[in-house]
């Protein structure tokens, strides 16, 4: 039995330790943002955050991240009340299919978390895990700019929920 | 002791020394930069595939940087030093530097106001090249794109960054002359001779230094380090589980990729992204000469390897066949190397495929679990495999930020004792932790 912190809620988990966490995310916890891509780290849509650095949750077993706080995008907020980056993405209408969305996301937000205001080629170099198909690369960035901003100036509507 | 007792000191062994060191020399004048339609197009074209053996672009280019323009970090145990511009720009590269001038910093090591440069520039290496390959390069370099940048001072702390005591480190260890054929040896051999020893300089990496940086003639080829990393023995003491041959290390050093090797990681992966632009038949008499160096595996290793590579044929040094179920409490026991391999490695390193197919290596069969230290895995783990930028390429995930440095060195213990079938390496949480610091800085 592994005791997992996802978005601030302590869940009992119990599985093989070597499952990768993205498999307990999605089968154990309904948390289905995250996405199977490839299961390899070569594509980023698993992507979520465990103690403020991205990861990939396709090649992370969950034995290392017992005691380990590990956010995912339905802690960035929700439909209702969306935090900042989710703000930024719904305005700049960044999502074609969606499907590298979240990942996306979450490698964005822990750039944030650690560089408030990175240039645009900071951002470029650190979301170089992720890969998109529909080519919505460019409104990805203006919305991590955007999400920059909103969180700098404290202008972001709510602090975005808490989460599941 | 006071400052005026280290300028005497000093003084005194300028002075004293004087008989075996290397005089600084006269400056050279300097000239208008060369136009491009002054050097023959052939030397020009012959000058850009010298470049690529010779590596130059890795040195004398910043991350990120325009090529040839200075600026990249090189950390020796003495300090910092930068690689300098070397585009064409009057002011702040070798714009105004002659034939002659260039020569000599190649061959002496001295720039063309006369200073000594600092041996991390391998004149050491590049004295041995031929009148008409230096005069190829010149061309090469000299029609590159000029590009105004300032090199960093050096971080040198005392006495090192005294330029002139580099008099005395000559006079001790610099031999100059140009490389002379062996007649006793092959053509191919004797070419892969002149290109590793000489532009190559791949001593450089790969054979240990002494205590004041110079490399150890009578331990060529055992062993150095690069950037922190550690460059493996290329003689008989080649700690590849799977022995190289001249046809693995061809396909290694051209294209990156031979089944039973892990491809370039760390400072190999822009030696081997340049060998890519080299004459096919140069990398191949580098290849030759590499693998006379590291000589035939005696019939115990040779058996050896043959065990293994049944063993990993049949699947059967893999995290498969460990149990990494429930049965242990994970809130009180130490990180677990099996487990932590078969959920963040195994889906890749225990396919069973080759790395020709797109997979990655058994690690088994990898250098990095067989060298007498853990540095190595240790970044690849961390930093995974990047293509060079802007080309397609090998790409392994890194785990920076996923392995806290207590679960790294279990991963990494695992992986030696259980997947290596070698004798623990000392230390690996201390190293974990030294190389976790370095990349705060």
């Amino acid at each position: 039995m592994i005791t997992l912190d996802v978005n601030g809620r302590a869940h009992q988990i119990d599985a093989d330790p070597a499952t990768p966490l993205l498999y307990v995310l999605r089968d154990h916890l309904k948390l289905n943002g995250a996405r199977f891509g490839c299961g390899l780290g070569q594509c980023g849509a698993c992507t979520v955050m465990a103690d403020g650095r991205a990861i990939f949750s396709c090649l992370t077993p969950i034995s290392v991240l017992q005691g380990r706080p590990i956010k995912t995008v339905e802690g960035l907020g929700t439909i209702e009340d969306p935090g900042p980056m989710q703000q930024a993405f719904i305005e700049e209408q960044a999502a074609q299919c969606g499907y590298c969305i979240p990942g996306m996301m979450m490698r964005a937000q822990a750039l944030l978390e650690r560089n408030a205001s990175p240039s645009r080629a900071e951002i470029r170099d650190h979301m170089t895990p992720n890969l998109c198909r529909c080519g919505t690369h460019m409104r990805i960035l203006r919305a991590i700019e955007r999400a920059a901003r909103a969180m700098q100036s404290g202008t972001a509507r709510g602090a975005g929920g808490s989460g599941r | 002791m006071a400052p005026k007792h280290i300028g005497i000191g000093i003084l005194a062994a300028l002075v004293l020394t004087a008989p075996c060191r290397v005089q600084a020399g006269p400056a050279i004048a300097p000239i208008d930069p060369p136009a491009r339609s002054s050097f023959d197009p052939q030397s020009l074209a012959h000058g850009a595939q010298l470049a690529a053996i010779g590596n130059c672009n890795a040195c004398h280019t910043a991350p990120g940087g325009k090529p040839y323009a200075g600026g990249r970090a090189l950390t020796t145990p003495f300090g910092t030093i930068y690689g300098t511009n070397i585009t064409p720009d009057p002011e702040t590269g070798i714009g105004r530097w002659s034939e002659a001038a260039f020569s000599r910093a190649m061959r002496e090591g001295l720039d063309r106001q006369g200073r000594h440069l600092y041996p991390a520039f391998p004149y050491d290496h590049f004295t041995k090249l031929s009148d008409e390959d230096v005069k190829s390069i010149y061309a090469f370099i000299m029609t590159r794109d000029p590009v105004r940048a300032e090199t960093p001072p050096n971080a040198l702390p005392f006495p090192f960054n005294i330029r002139a005591l580099i008099g005395v480190w000559k006079g001790l260890f610099f031999e100059r002359g140009i490389w002379q054929p062996d007649t006793g040896q092959s053509a191919e051999w004797n070419r892969g001779a002149y290109l590793a020893e000489g532009l190559g300089h791949c001593g450089a990496c790969h054979t240990p230094r002494n205590a004041l940086g110079a490399e150890k003639k009578r331990e060529f080829f055992a062993g150095g380090e690069a950037d922190g990393w550690h460059a493996p023995a290329l003689n008989a003491r080649s700690p590849s589980p799977v022995p190289w041959t001249a046809a693995s290390l061809y396909a290694y050093l051209r294209t990156g990729v031979d089944d039973l090797h892990a491809v370039p990681a760390g400072s190999m992966v822009p030696v081997v992204h340049n060998l890519a632009a080299a004459p096919e038949r140069d990398v191949r008499a580098i290849a030759t000469y590499v693998a006379a160096v590291i000589g035939l595996p005696t019939p115990e290793r040779q058996s050896q390897a043959q065990q293994l590579l049944e063993q990993t044929k049949r699947g059967e040094i893999s995290v498969a066949r460990v149990d990494t179920g429930t049965s242990k409490a994970p809130e009180d026991a130490a990180p677990d190397g099996a487990a932590i391999y078969a959920g963040a490695c195994g889906i890749c390193h225990d396919s069973g495929r080759t790395t020709s197919s797109g997979g990655a290596l058994q690690l088994a069969l990898s250098s990095a679990v067989a060298l007498p230290t853990p540095r190595n895995l240790i970044y690849i783990i961390q930093q995974g495999i990047l293509p060079t930028e802007h080309e397609p390429g090998r790409f392994m995930p890194g785990f920076d930020g996923a392995l806290t440095s207590g679960q790294l060195a279990a991963l990494v213990a695992y992986i030696r004792t259980d997947l290596g079938k070698a004798p623990a390496w000392q230390d690996v949480r201390a190293e974990v932790e030294k190389i976790m610091q370095e990349k705060q800085q």
